[in-house]
């Protein structure tokens, strides 16, 4: 089985200025695979400031990681170059947060589209090209001659955000990932973009990476989820088990806090320690959580491994040391496809 | 009771080049002391004008055109300029959507929150305002020191619960918070809304709250305003609104929203609100709603009280009323 993408012990640090010797851990030693053959759609997790855009940038070759590598149909993803970029960078496409600021307001929208079938020469002709266009806008659900022509000011967010995914369908890619993608659309929009993710990756066979802090979506559109805290993995698995039994104290905090539109469901009880100004930057030791942890042990003080719970579920926690360890390179093993 | 806010028709109209735009559409709502509703809606339905008009902040080309804003036995549409200038904070406060950037960057948080004060009651002595301040700072969980502190020395969650101190500090009557959480992360919206229900039960003021989370509508509010171009199509208790919301475009936002139970499920709703500028003639929302009827296409649907109590603008329910 040949791999997609696979990211080899990823970390990424941000140092602050050129004289400061303190710098910020923004991702610490991810592993993950993604396979060629079955596409999927995994979520990545998170508050702000837990490397998941930072993950985003690494995948898409936008930064360089400070070690360990990121390979592309097994090849290293800053070593490309020539014909092998230019497959990367049509096969790897991404959907950001805002679908306000991606737009030039001085073209039209079908500039965003035009521009990558003449870069990667996609349609012999005129009229190929429209066809492309034409197709890849119904795919998303929108009718072509709604947008076409207009000027993104005239387009709500959820049909801009939907021409998005279109540029990116457009160039046929095995990967997508998706930053953000509808937290800037109004909520009755969101079923709509979310229900376009989930028929490409059903119908084109598009793997996804959906990144995102809203766990509720996740839990709707993904199959697996990964849950980062300040750059480090906090519970890995299959979405239902994740959000629906959380284990780790992080988790549970996070789950217990989403405000679900049901009024039978209310908010948790989970006592917030800690609140966030008496936060230090700087606990690089130990769990990156102990600080909020109401759980907290010595032990903390050391970095846990990440604990096997069941077969598609494991979590970074002392709590739970009677369970075998599980290497940091063999998290995908948690994750179904 | 006496409801401490009452709106009457309020309307609210922008004058662009390309015609007149009604924002908002004679809007009416009663709320008691104590009480908590939430405002949700649409990017374009009028909900943060709504809250504009109430402070009596909207700016040219839009226009108050009409109707009451009633706090406290006061109508702040028939103030002077100065006296409406008095009346927000210590009687209607507002807290802006985004906290980040309505805090002065270059002076300290406590100096902000003095001249508030000051503003307000001429004679306030500096140490009498600064124990005030402290005081509102220390209700809301954050410490005195902040009093001494600048805007970029916080973190998001702690500059809006600053904007809550500020909003306190006169002990108004009424509390518009306009999306006071959009940008900040789950388990920090959930210490912010928490410390407004706190403060909210403390000094005892009516909030609205707007948005378009439902979920967070679903765990803080009392009642629920549904608006679209500039009308509120329903108004009920929270738990009738998620549990049998009676119009067909609250019932497709209840039906659009993801729970536990619904898994890979999407119910958008089909097409999108239309522009201000060409409402569709009859109910603004029939070329969107699967009951549509001929009658939803020429008359626009009249206000109704259902014998449950929801206020309604829907044919459906005309007959029944």
């Amino acid at each position: 089985m040949s791999d997609l993408l696979e990211l080899k012990n990823v970390t990424k640090n941000y140092s602050r200025g050129l004289l400061s010797r303190v710098s910020t851990t923004a991702l610490s030693d991810v592993s993950l695979t993604l396979s060629a053959e079955e596409p999927t759609i995994m979520a990545v997790a998170g508050e702000s400031g837990s490397g998941k855009t930072t993950m985003a940038m690494l995948l898409l070759g936008f930064i360089a990681p400070t070690s360990g590598k990121i390979l592309y149909k097994g090849k290293d993803i800053h070593n490309l170059r020539g014909e092998e970029q230019m497959m990367f960078r049509r096969e790897v496409q991404a959907v950001f947060q805002d679908p306000f600021a991606v737009f030039n307001p001085f073209y039209t929208v079908d500039h965003l589209l035009t521009v990558p079938i003449e870069r990667f020469k996609l349609a012999k002709s005129k009229s190929e090209a429209m066809d492309k266009m034409v197709e890849a806008l119904t795919a998303v659900g929108l009718r072509p001659g709604d947008v076409l022509g207009r000027f993104p000011h005239q387009l709500s967010g959820g049909q801009r955000q939907r021409i998005n995914v279109a540029r990116a369908l457009l160039l046929r890619p095995r990967l997508l990932i998706a930053d953000e993608p509808v937290s800037m659309v109004d909520a009755s929009l969101r079923a709509n973009i979310l229900e376009t993710l989930s028929h490409l990756q059903k119908n084109y066979g598009v793997s996804i990476i959906y990144i995102t802090h809203d766990l509720t979506t996740a839990y709707h559109i993904a199959n697996s989820i990964i849950v980062l805290y300040r750059g480090s993995v906090m519970e890995a698995g299959e979405v239902d088990g994740v959000i629906k039994s959380p284990q780790h104290p992080y988790t549970r905090l996070l789950v217990d806090s989403i405000p679900w539109p049901d009024i039978n469901r209310r908010w948790g009880e989970t006592e917030i320690k800690a609140k966030e100004s008496e936060l230090s930057d700087h606990n690089s030791v130990g769990c990156r959580f102990s600080s909020r942890c109401p759980f907290v042990m010595e032990k903390c003080k050391q970095t846990p491994p990440l604990f096997r719970l069941k077969e598609h579920q494991a979590a970074s926690c002392f709590l739970y040391e009677q369970h075998p360890s599980i290497a940091p390179e063999k998290l995908s093993e948690l994750l179904p496809i | 009771m006496t409801p401490v806010l009452q709106v009457n028709n309020l309307q609210v109209s922008y004058y662009t080049d390309a015609g007149r735009a009604r924002a908002l559409d004679g809007v009416s709502l009663t709320l008691n002391a104590g009480e908590k509703l939430g405002l949700v809606g649409e990017s374009g339905s009028g909900k943060s004008t709504m809250a504009l008009a109430m402070m009596r902040m909207i700016k040219p080309p839009g226009r108050i055109e009409g109707g009451q804003v009633i706090v406290d036995g006061i109508n702040l549409m028939k103030l002077s300029d100065q006296k409406m200038l008095r009346a927000r904070l210590s009687k209607i406060a507002y807290i802006p959507q985004g906290a980040m950037n309505s805090l002065n960057p270059v002076t300290r948080i406590g100096n902000q929150m003095v001249d508030a004060i000051k503003a307000h009651e001429d004679n306030a002595t500096r140490a009498d305002t600064e124990r005030r301040s402290k005081e509102a700072l220390e209700s809301v969980e954050l410490s005195s020191n902040v009093f001494n502190m600048y805007a970029h020395e916080l973190s998001g969650g702690m500059k809006q619960r600053a904007c809550i101190a500020i909003s306190i500090l006169l002990k108004p009557k009424v509390i518009i918070a306009d999306e006071p959480t959009s940008a900040l992360d789950v388990v920090t919206q959930r210490q912010v809304m928490e410390t407004i229900d706190r403060v909210q039960k403390q000094i005892g003021a009516a909030v609205i709250l707007i948005g378009h989370d439902m979920g967070l509508m679903a765990q803080f509010v009392d009642k629920v305003a549904v608006m679209y171009t500039g009308r509120i199509m329903e108004l009920s208790g929270v738990k009738n609104m998620f549990t049998d919301p009676k119009h067909p475009y609250s019932q497709a936002l209840i039906r659009s929203l993801p729970n536990l139970e619904n898994k890979g499920i999407f119910n958008g709703i089909p097409g999108m609100a239309p522009a201000l500028l060409q409402l569709p003639g009859g109910c603004s929302f029939h070329p969107r709603c699967s009951h549509v009827m001929e009658i939803c296409k020429t008359v626009r649907p009249p206000s109704i009280t259902l014998a449950s109590g929801q206020i309604l603008e829907c044919h459906l329910y005309s007959e029944k009323s």
